[in-house]
């Protein structure tokens, strides 16, 4: 049986693969994010998994759509899309109407994606493209947090003010922190707190992106860069004015830190390729997040610091390229 | 305590169990023997016998041809049928020295035995490069050059290499386990030719009953013996040097430069026999393995022996395979049949059905950075193939591509199925093309 009796493959080497495909990183990315959801619809009820529905179904819906204007292969399988719609509907507050939930969906995936050509070659997180337009366009609708209600609990979601929201309010109104700014850690961390649908458990948000640094799909520099900047920088604020800044623990337990330094500021088509660069991306996003959040209009300052070193990103990888190995010490 | 290794690269699974438990086998010789007269880089050999003529096991067949080449000789003695051009594993059809076995085996009279101890260094390099010998790792690069550096660059110190950090190939690590005394008699030679202060011998840490063994012999003796964290490619020339030294050979240059030379342990053993008995490289150990063949073995095998009676002797194929590679699966080449011949390069013969092969289709770049991480050059490989595949050599170049060591991890790890490595390679030939114009 020497006779090979079916085409044989030529190819130069190497001939193995280690199997993972941009549809299995793109899966293991949105079973991560299974638990944040779960916490979202406990806490928030249906109106939470009607935001995550009609966000997810939108941005797939949204690229079939474009992919076919453009006469081009319809690409929905590889979960991109999907995982887009997720991001985005956890970017949003569990009261959103359903048609801006929708608008949101068109936003991220047409204009944040598709018109620069598609999955990978989108200089922004499409997810945070989308929130933040609808954030300047419909301020009235994108800042109506609700209480959350427990399922079972027995009550009904009342509007009331982000964390983040209600220290800004008051530091504007009487220039002192409010005595309620002191306690609440542990509702914090499980995300017993308004908020954005996946912003408020920083707990499911952990365990999500635990699974994926097993995966090796996450790797530690971008959160690690992002949190450590903004808990130093806000820690140094706390200790200068204790009564007008709140503690760093409050900074990253409340507000989108969490799902922000973990799911979108390592987003990797909009993020540096070196290590170096990582860390160089983190510490940015956390200046510009502190900064925003302690002096900017905004009560939060993740989404639009995330973008912001976005747009460094190309810049950042031009100039912190990895050491060649045998490269003489300063040289390319 | 933490292995040395070097930073980057990946952990394909390495699939040795096929083979490294089984002892080496004498393959039995074959209808014809295919010598070809271009085995590596540098010029190829000038045939020196006529057809018909008959030759002893040994004999040379083949001149060399200036500086960069060594003679070819023999497997076995035998008729010469034919000197043609017969397909070669490049992928080319190429100059072949054809013999038919005669059965008797019968070594030429011509080789003589000599104690080494009489030996100059000089003299033994000469007897390394009339012996044919080449780098056995599967570059087969003539050994006698690296032998010679010039005066200026001293050799301080010696690594064997022992990593053998291709997949499924188990022929260095079965050398090492049968024949010890064959490599460490090459090893003490090849100290006496640099005149090295330190000699080590760097195995993967997948292979402790050689790292037992070998640590055992050299206990009394001044060669290390070094285990290294399994990772591919510590086996890379550039790499075992930083895993062992923890220093870099210098961008462009050679290992030399800083003082290192590199041998395989096959390639110590074939000195062994070339210094001491005179005898030239005419045989290696192959690793026939794979999921298509039926009955995996480590042979010894005459160089030009076709691939069709290695898989003959393996019990013939398992199943239809999809590749055939020359070479472990990382840096291998396809071939387009069993009827080419092993080379002096050849340290396996890897047959991979289908199922065992990358075939998924192309997607676009994810920007993942895995084959950053992988990369064991620190090279950017997305950005290096998206710019050598348009075109742009200068900004190639720029990015550092002739730096690049073909190892294959981009490729390995990259999700969305880009050829990096392939795009790499022509985008390092383009800018040698272009420099050579220039």
């Amino acid at each position: 049986m020497n006779k090979v009796n079916q085409q044989l493959y030529l190819s130069s080497s190497p001939h193995i693969h280690s199997g993972e495909t941009t549809a299995s990183v793109m899966r293991a990315v949105l079973y991560s994010l299974v638990p944040a959801c779960g916490v979202a619809v406990y806490f928030f009820g249906l109106s939470a998994l009607a935001v995550l529905l009609i966000a997810t179904l939108g941005c797939v819906a949204t690229e079939t759509v474009c992919q076919r204007l453009m006469g081009q292969p319809v690409t929905i399988a590889d979960g991109s899309a999907a995982i887009t719609g997720v991001l985005l509907a956890l970017n949003l507050p569990p009261s959103c109407p359903w048609w801006l939930t929708l608008l949101g969906a068109v936003i991220a995936i047409a204009i944040g994606k598709q018109v620069y050509g598609g999955l990978g070659a989108n200089p922004f997180n499409p997810a945070l493209v989308a929130r933040v337009v609808l954030l300047i366009s419909f301020p009235v609708q994108m800042t109506t947090w609700s209480a959350p209600a427990p399922l079972g609990s027995g009550l009904d979601l009342v509007t009331t003010a982000t964390p983040l929201g209600a220290w800004k309010n008051a530091v504007m109104l009487t220039g002192q922190l409010p005595e309620s700014m002191q306690g609440g850690t542990v509702d914090y961390f499980l995300g017993n707190m308004p908020g954005c649908i996946g912003e408020v458990s920083a707990l499911a948000l952990l365990l999500g992106a635990g699974y994926l640094f097993y995966r090796r799909i996450l790797t530690w520099h971008i959160p690690t860069a992002f949190i450590g900047t903004v808990v130093v920088l806000s820690g140094l604020f706390w200790m200068i004015n204790p009564t007008k800044y709140p503690n760093p623990v409050f900074h990253l337990l409340t507000g989108g830190l969490v799902l922000g330094a973990f799911y979108m500021a390592t987003d990797m088509v909009t993020t540096p390729v070196s290590t170096r660069g990582m860390l160089v991306f983190g510490v940015g996003c956390g200046l510009l997040t502190v900064l925003i959040r302690l002096f900017g209009g905004y009560p939060e300052g993740v989404s639009f610091a995330i973008l912001l070193m976005n747009a460094a990103t190309p810049l950042i990888d031009r100039y912190l390229r990895p050491r060649t190995f045998g490269a003489l010490a300063g040289k390319g | 305590m933490k292995l040395k290794t070097f930073a980057g690269g990946i952990h394909p699974p390495d699939n040795k169990h096929w083979s490294s438990h089984l002892a080496i086998e004498d393959c039995p010789l074959p209808a014809e023997l295919i010598v070809p007269l271009a085995q590596h880089i540098g010029a190829p050999s000038v045939p020196c016998v006529e057809v018909g003529q008959k030759v002893a096991r040994g004999e040379e067949i083949g001149s060399a041809k200036g500086f960069v080449s060594v003679p070819v000789h023999a497997p076995t003695s035998g008729e010469v049928i034919a000197i043609e051009n017969r397909p070669h594993p490049w992928g080319a059809i190429l100059p072949a020295v054809v013999i038919r076995p005669d059965g008797e085996d019968r070594w030429s009279s011509t080789l003589q035995p000599v104690d080494p101890g009489e030996l100059s260094p000089e003299e033994m390099v000469e007897r390394v490069r009339q012996a044919g010998v080449v780098g056995m790792g599967g570059a087969a690069f003539p050994a006698h050059v690296k032998l010679s550096p010039p005066p200026e660059k001293k050799i301080q110190a010696l690594i064997l290499n022992g990593v053998e950090c291709e997949p499924y190939l188990t022929a260095d690590h079965r050398m090492m386990l049968e024949d010890p005394e064959r490599i460490l008699q090459g090893v003490a030679l090849l100290q006496y030719v640099f005149g090295a202060e330190r000699v080590v011998i760097g195995i993967e840490a997948n292979k402790p009953d050689a790292l037992a063994l070998l640590k055992k012999m050299c206990a009394d003796t001044p060669v290390e013996v070094l285990p290294l964290e399994v990772k591919y490619p510590q086996g890379a020339e550039k790499q075992l040097i930083t895993a062992v030294t923890g220093r870099e050979v210098p961008s462009g240059g050679l290992p030399m430069d800083i003082g290192v030379a590199v041998h395989n342990v096959s390639t110590a053993a074939a000195i062994t026999d070339a210094v001491v008995h005179g005898r030239p490289l005419i045989e290696r150990i192959c690793t026939v393995t794979g999921p298509a063949i039926r009955e995996p073995k480590n042979l010894r095998i005459r160089i030009g022996t076709p691939l069709s009676h290695l898989v003959a002797v393996c019990g013939g194929l398992a199943e239809e395979p999809g590749k055939i590679v020359l070479g472990g699966p990382m840096m291998g080449f396809t071939q387009l049949g069993f009827d080419v011949p092993a080379t002096k390069g050849t340290s396996g013969l890897l047959l991979l059905r289908n199922a065992d092969i990358a075939l998924q289709p192309e997607g676009p770049c994810i920007r993942c950075a895995r084959c950053v991480q992988a990369c064991p050059i620190h090279l950017l490989p997305t950005t290096i193939a998206a710019y050598a595949r348009h075109d742009l050599t200068a900004e190639a170049a720029e990015y550092c591509a002739t730096d690049c060591i073909e190892c294959g991890s981009c490729s390995y790890v990259c999700p969305a199925a880009i050829p990096l490595v392939q795009a790499i390679r022509y985008g390092k030939a383009a800018i040698l093309a272009k420099k050579r114009n220039a």
